[in-house]
């Protein structure tokens, strides 16, 4: 197993962007694949615990997404947006979260090849001012924190 | 009017004043002596700084302190931490996908 590579999420005061980067032990080909094919961007993309429903799925320019994340309690979470320019070396597209609707942001994510058929992703957001950026993290949060403590839970049960 | 921590930290006048206070407790005067700016603007920046929570200001005799209160800035790294963490997860299991996929190949 190859050691686990991190996610750097660099968001500065004042900004409406921010950018996140993490590499993958895997050749370019094989992770723009999985960004594109239905089948294989929902085993990823949804948080644990969480359906994950692509309702739309056309990653090609000019296409749309939207998919639903379904908690155990039926809470639904939609997001949608549109497909731009797609390519191995980099991918654009709108994303808006409905539980804060009129809030878009440019998502743009570059994928560069690495020796050792490894990859590095960046994503640069860009938000239409400082406080969606700082809303739609606070909202994303939330998951990321529940999902902090069931992983926390998956290891600690693991361990005993 | 909205306050909150990140739009305290949004003005380099304010983050110039935070690291300044971080040092040493100081007057108004004694933070004004630092900066270019007006007095009344670095009034202004500290009562900003007051109403997020990031600076109390203590009157003492005759002079008012303007003493840095550090514990909220905890509050920006960790959401970018939480935020890191979402981005954490969804991408070790892209990894499990990826490793599906080279064995496939």
């Amino acid at each position: 197993m190859p050691s686990k590579n991190k996610v750097t999420v660099t968001a500065e005061p004042g900004k409406q962007e921010l950018f996140i980067t993490r590499e993958f032990d895997a050749p370019r080909e094989l992770v723009y694949k999985a960004h594109i094919d239905p089948k294989l961007y929902v085993q990823w993309l949804g948080p644990h615990g969480y359906e994950m429903i692509l309702e739309t799925f056309e990653p090609v320019n000019g296409g749309k997404y939207r998919y639903v994340h379904k908690d155990k309690e039926g809470n639904e979470y939609g997001f949608h947006g549109t497909f731009h320019a797609m390519s191995p070396e980099s991918m654009i597209q709108t994303f808006e979260f409905e539980g804060y609707a009129g809030h878009v942001s440019l998502d743009y994510m570059t994928l560069e090849e690495l020796p050792g058929n490894r990859t590095k992703a960046t994503i640069h957001s860009v938000f239409q001012s400082v406080s969606d950026r700082d809303g739609i993290i606070q909202n994303g949060m939330e998951t990321g924190v529940r999902e902090g403590y069931e992983r926390l839970d998956d290891i600690l049960g693991g361990l005993s | 009017m909205r306050r909150d921590v990140f739009q305290a930290i949004a003005d380099p006048n304010r983050r110039a004043i935070l690291s300044l206070l971080a040092q040493q407790r100081l007057t108004l005067n004694g933070v004004a002596e630092n900066f270019r700016i007006s007095r009344p603007a670095v009034s202004r920046h500290i009562k900003i700084l007051k109403e997020c929570g990031l600076v109390v200001v203590i009157p003492q005799g005759r002079e008012r302190f303007v003493e840095a209160r550090f514990d909220k800035l905890g509050e920006v790294a960790d959401w970018i931490e939480q935020y890191r963490q979402l981005w954490e997860a969804r991408f070790d299991r892209l990894d499990d996908v990826l490793e599906k996929l080279k064995k496939e190949k």
